[in-house]
Formats: C-alpha cells, structure tokens, sequence
C-alpha cells in the first residue's frame, strides 16, 4: 500500500531532514523539539524497546502515526509498548511495525493494537498479509479489545 | 480432567495448519533457517545432535489413557518406539523427521494434545504437584487455575516473544511435589485472613547457570486477579529483562539486579491499572474449569477389603513395592500408585511404546483412565482400588515397570545428555547406569531411604542438579567428561540449593564417590534421620574429607596435581 510517510532510520546532527511526512526515531525528536516544529510536513516517531514510552505520553496527540520498531522480530518489546499505547494511553492513532516484520508474526502485532505493516523489504508483503488470520479463537483479552474467549462459553 | 470444546479443539487445529504451512515454506526456502528456527522451537521441535527432537505437551502432568495410547502409537509409527518424560512433565521424541512433525501434531491434536509452547522465549507448559486432586495435604485441588493459565498463556499476543523462556508452577499442598520455588513465577495455593482461598506468589526462582530460589512478592493474591496479576508480571519482565545476553536474560536476572522490594513495586503499580480490567477473572468461568475436575466415583467400599493386608503379609517383594511405590490416598480404600520409570536396564524416564499402551490398558482397568507425569519422571496411576494392588503389581513387573525404588537413591532424574543433546559436555545416561550397577542391594538403598539424585549434561540444569540431595553436573575439562558434585539440594517446601563439594570428578570414579557419601552420612546420622537432616547438622567438612582424602600411597600425586 502506498502511503505519503518516509522513515528515517537515523539523523545525523546538522542534517536536514527532506520536505514531507517523516518518521523519525523518538530520541532525535526529544532531541531537537524545537527545530524540528519548523520542518515542512508531518512528523512522526519511532519507538524502540530502549525508549522509555513514559516519556512520550505527554506529547502523543502531537502524533498521528507512532511507529514502533522491531529490530529483531524475536525483540518483543515492542508488543508491549503497542499494547500500552493503546490500553494506557488511550493512543487513537495509527501504530506501525517497522523493521523486521514478517509473516508469523503479524497475528500478535495485530492483537497488540498495531495496525499498520511495514514487511521486510525482501518479503511479499500480501503473502505476509495471510499471517492476520491464523487463528479465529483468542484465548486472552488483548488491546484489540476482544474478550477472553470464554466469555463465550 | 479436562475436555476440549469447540473453541480448544479450533485453536489446536489452527495450530495444526499454521505450522504445516510453515514447514512447507521452510522447505521451499521461503522461510530461513534464523526465521524457522523460533516457529518451531514454539512448537517444541529442537533439530539436535543426531536428529529432531519433539517435545509433547502434557499440561500439568496428567494424561488420559487414550492420550497415553496416541503418545505409544507416535513413538512407534515416527520414532524409534520410545519417548523421554521430562522433567517439566511432557515427553520427548528424539527420532521424528522434520517432514512428519506436522503429521503427528494432527496425530495429537485427534486427542486434545498439541505441543504449543514447549520450547522457545515464551510460557511454556504449566506443571504441577502430580498428586494434585488425590493428595491428602491438599488445600485445594491447583489444576483448574492451571488450566486456566495454560489458555491465558497459549499464543498470549504481548508475550510470545519474551526475553527468555518462562516457566510456571502452582501447588496447592503443603508438601511441594512440583518444585514450585524453582519456577520463574511459583504459585501456592494459600489461605487469607479470613480464610478464603488465593494465591500466594513468588517470582525469580530458577536453575541453569545462575539459580536462584525464587522470592516472594505478595503473600495473598484474590482469586478474580489471577491473570491480572501475571499479566503484569510478564510485562515489567518483558519490556525490562535483558536482551544484550540469553545467559542474563531470565526474570530471575531481573529480580536480582532491581531487588526483590523494587520488582515488586514495579508489578504492583502496573497491576492497581489493569486489575480491574477485562483481565479480572469471572467467578463462573472458575466453576465452569473446576467442574472438570470433579473426583471420579470412588467405590464406597474400597475399604472393606480384607485382601490386600493378607497379600502383604505373604509377600515381600509385593511388601517392598507398596512402601516404595504406593502412596496415601485422600479416598478410603484408595491409593496412588507409582509406575517407576527407573528400572537399571532403562534410561531414566523412558518408556516404550510397548509399555506406554499398557500402562494405557491398566489406566483403564484400574485407575479411572487416568495417569499422572511426575516431574522426577515417573508415572502414576492416581486412583487404584487397594484390592487391585496386587493384580496391578503383578502386571506393572511383567513389563519392568514395578521397580520398588520411588524416592530412593536409584530412583535418579537425569537429562538426556550426550546422547542426544546438542548442549551436553558429558552423558549422564552412562553415569546413570555406572551409579545403578553399583548400587544393586535394595535393603541398602532401602536403609539410605529417600534420596535424591538429579544429574544434568551442562550448566543448563534441565535435570535440576543444583536441588538434588546430591547434585551431578557434566563438566568439559580439555576434552574429557568429568562430574561436579554438590550436596544438600532440595526442591521441596524448603527448597534449597546444593554447595559443592569440590573439585570435579573423573567419569570412572563417579558411583564410587556417592558410595563415600554415604558411608559418611552412616556413621554421622542420628537416629532415624534422612540425608538431607544430616548433612544440614553435620555440614560439608567430613563429606569433603571422606571423598578427597589421599589414596595410600598416592599422596605425591596429589599434591603434584595441587600444584597446577
Ligand atoms: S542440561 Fe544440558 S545436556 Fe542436559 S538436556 Fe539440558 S541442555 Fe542438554
């Protein structure tokens, strides 16, 4: 799927970001707050399992998007950062995994609240698509809000 | 026990397809060897020294006798007709082809069976006291709320990849059957003030290179906050445990490294948010699980039997068999028996095919179709009439299955070790086998009474040797195999973990050196003590003296050897 947003992975000091909608990592922003209010487009973070997610929670309506990383898709982190966002938080917003995102994995980022995916770039991204309905009974409760399922029982 | 329903039944199912698909795909190439490596280890499948190995789920220990009969029927049509009971209560395959698994989690999940969970960075198998509903210390029967942890935990979406694998216990008796403060969370069930029924939880227990006995965090837990509270546990460990190095990443690390006090804090703050949240466990779906496991029929007159007294008396060997073997019953007339996976001629834990039906057949027979995995390795037939005693006896030492040696020196947990672990530095199988052709004279093992021998092939500590009232340990010293020793392990109600002897000991002179041990604790015991006691009192000075005491004659090389 096509979308305006353009990551950048890491900023260097004195570079200049390109106009239009970027994802930058979460510690250059709190790093450069100010300079970068004047950048010509949206911005975005990404979030990484070091980050602490405490310190975003007081500017998150500043976001439309927050893009949480998964450096190694056995780092789990990052599940839990999704699923604070949205149960803690109240974060209303679109939550992408980036990095290593594959297949198998996309059914728990999914029930974590994550909604959007970027598949690694050697992946087919509609094959990895196919991993959002492994499974029709959820167990637990989750941020995706389904009940536990034996509520149904 | 436990029945599936629809839900259970579709989830296994999906499982089914899911890792038959990935299998395909790690066949074509489409998926690597990194990639695939963490999907099937999820479904306990290791690629190990000589060939696969599939580790089987069985939730808390207990097996119906169908069950038991689909683990025989696996064993024989995919492997090389046996299996391994682990120590974590599930069996192990060593032979299956990578080809077949998907076929044999079909196989299983015919039987509401699944390996989901078994290995991997995740919440593995729950296990519990396996005399657990029978038991007479029993406050209260803990399967339910394993039961209802294992659904919690099954492809939990925040938890699947955590920093290490994750290990739970519940108990609910007073004497721990399950090792439960050895468990990254141990639960007992507990009663409060005004006593009702909850939980009491401790975290950060664990063997492996590091272990630690695990520390309590609250003394009373409700029930309704069960999952809540595990929820948050897992969470401050998931986002805090360490990543950077898979030796420092269990909960345990954490715990150590924040203090027991702050970890605490930690998990209470993030569990007052969300314990009141969809997490908070309905009362009826507690009785819907509990319903599960109501008690079989037990015959009102069991106990009216005047045969089996008379048989006692009559015969020894079926005399010996019940002291050791047979155990205590909170049904009158009733007891549970053990089925000793501990013969000599038999690797520790394993059974045949052959054998696996027929325990299946006498389960039925005589049990109410219901057997029980222990976590030293045995089996156990949870409710035998004591009138069938004797036939059941009769037919268990047909198949080699009626060795009077529970809880005695013989009766050893051991890890596969060399033999079949890409890990092990040294083969506890043999050492197994050198310990029991030394110690063949059962009145002697039955003067030493309840000891325990737990012996693992690497630091990884699958065989528990750092609570074992002597612990074996496979070390590599430039090549060749030797054994280190620690005394005074314990994994009970006062777990404790054992302190090493001294230096490690050559591979040949391994049973020689229990038999040092204990002629020491002959002649230093008190009355009717038991090892554990004795050594407690006495401590590790005379044990040390005992074992490394020169050879006549030898006293050269020993201090030449000092030197290095
Ligand atoms: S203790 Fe070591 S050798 Fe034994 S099974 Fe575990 S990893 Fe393998």
């Amino acid at each position: 799927m096509e979308d305006s947003w353009q990551r950048i992975a890491a900023v260097e000091p004195q570079q200049t970001l390109p106009d239009g909608d970027v994802i930058i990592p979460f510690a250059c922003w709190i790093d450069n707050q100010e300079q970068l209010s004047q950048h010509n487009g949206k911005i975005a973070v990404c979030l990484n399992g070091d980050d602490n997610l405490e310190d975003l929670s007081n500017t998150l309506h500043l976001f439309e998007l927050i893009a949480l990383e998964f450096p190694d898709f056995r780092d789990g982190r990052s599940y839990s950062h999704a699923q604070l966002l949205r149960d803690q938080f109240n974060f209303s917003g679109e939550l992408r995994a980036v990095g290593d995102v594959l297949r198998d994995q996309l059914f728990f980022m999914q029930r974590c609240g994550i909604d959007s995916f970027q598949v690694r770039e050697d992946k087919d991204p509609e094959d990895a698509l196919k991993g959002l309905s492994d499974f029709t009974v959820k167990y637990q409760t989750a941020a995706d809000g389904a009940p536990p399922v034996y509520k149904y029982r | 026990m436990y029945r599936y329903d629809q839900y259970d039944q579709q989830i296994v199912d999906e499982r089914v397809a899911q890792f038959r698909d990935q299998t395909r795909r790690f066949l074509a190439g489409e998926l690597s060897e990194d990639e695939f490596r963490p999907l099937r280890l999820m479904n306990g499948l290791y690629l190990q020294r000589h060939a696969p190995m599939l580790r089987v789920a069985i939730p808390y220990g207990l097996l119906s006798a169908a069950q038991l009969r689909m683990l025989a029927h696996i064993a024989g049509k995919y492997d090389k007709g046996y299996g391994h009971f682990s120590t974590r209560q599930n069996i192990q395959f060593n032979w299956p082809k990578l080809e077949t698994v998907p076929d044999i989690l079909a196989d299983l999940a015919s039987v509401e069976m699944h390996a989901i969970q078994t290995s991997g960075n995740c919440i593995r198998n729950i296990t519990s006291d396996h005399f657990a509903g029978v038991a007479a210390d029993e406050l209260e029967d803990p399967r339910p709320y394993c039961e209802i942890i294992r659904q919690w935990s099954t492809f939990h979406p925040e938890f699947s990849f955590l920093p290490r694998k994750f290990k739970i216990a519940v108990s609910g008796a007073d004497n721990d059957r399950a090792a439960v403060q050895v468990h990254d969370i141990g639960i007992y069930l507990v009663k409060g003030e005004k006593d009702e029924i909850g939980f009491k939880i401790l975290v950060g227990g664990g063997l492996g290179r590091t272990p630690f006995i695990g520390v309590c965090i609250r003394e009373f837990l409700e029930k309704q906050h069960l999952l809540s509270y595990l929820e948050a546990i897992l969470r401050v460990y998931n986002r805090l445990g360490r990543r950077d190095n898979m030796y420092k990443a269990r909960i345990k690390i954490l715990v150590n490294a924040v203090g027991a006090e702050r970890f605490a804090e930690m998990v209470e703050k993030e569990w007052r948010r969300i314990k009141d949240s969809a997490l908070l466990l309905d009362q009826k779906e507690i009785e819907r699980v509990k319903g599960y496991f109501i008690e079989p029929d037990y015959a009102g007159d069991a106990g009216a039997d005047a045969s089996f007294a008379g048989r006692l008396e009559a015969q020894k060997d079926f005399a010996a068999w019940v002291k050791r073997n047979v155990k205590e019953h909170k049904a009158v007339g009733y007891r549970s028996v053990y089925v000793s996976l501990k013969h000599p001629a038999s690797p520790p834990g394993d059974a045949t095919d052959e054998q696996m039906s027929f325990i299946a057949d006498l389960a039925e027979r005589y049990s109410h179709s219901e057997i029980r995995v222990t976590h030293d390795q045995n089996l156990v037939l949870p409710h035998v009439k004591q009138a069938d005693l004797y036939p059941l006896w009769a037919a268990l030492k047909e198949k080699r299955l009626a060795t009077p040696n529970i809880g005695l020196l013989t009766d050893m947990i051991c890890c596969p070790g060399l033999d079949f672990c890409n890990l092990a530095n040294a083969g506890s199988i043999d050492i197994s086998k050198q310990i029991n052709e030394r110690f063949t004279e059962l009145d002697y093992l039955h003067d030493i009474g309840d000891f325990q021998i737990k012996m693992s092939g690497c630091m990884n500590a699958c065989g528990h040797h750092h609570v074992g009232h002597i612990g074996i340990l496979g070390v590599d010293k430039k090549g060749e195999e030797f054994y280190q020793l620690t005394l005074g392990g314990s994994a009970g109600s006062h777990a404790r973990l054992g302190d090493r002897l001294g230096p490690a000991i050559p591979k040949p002179d391994v049973a020689e050196t229990i038999d040092k041990i204990l002629q020491v604790y002959l002649d230093e015991r008190e009355g009717d003590e038991q090892f554990l006691e004795t050594y407690l009192r006495v401590g590790m000075v005379p044990f040390k003296a005992r074992v490394y005491a020169p050879e006549p004659g030898a006293g050269r090389e020993v201090e030449v050897l000092a030197g290095h």
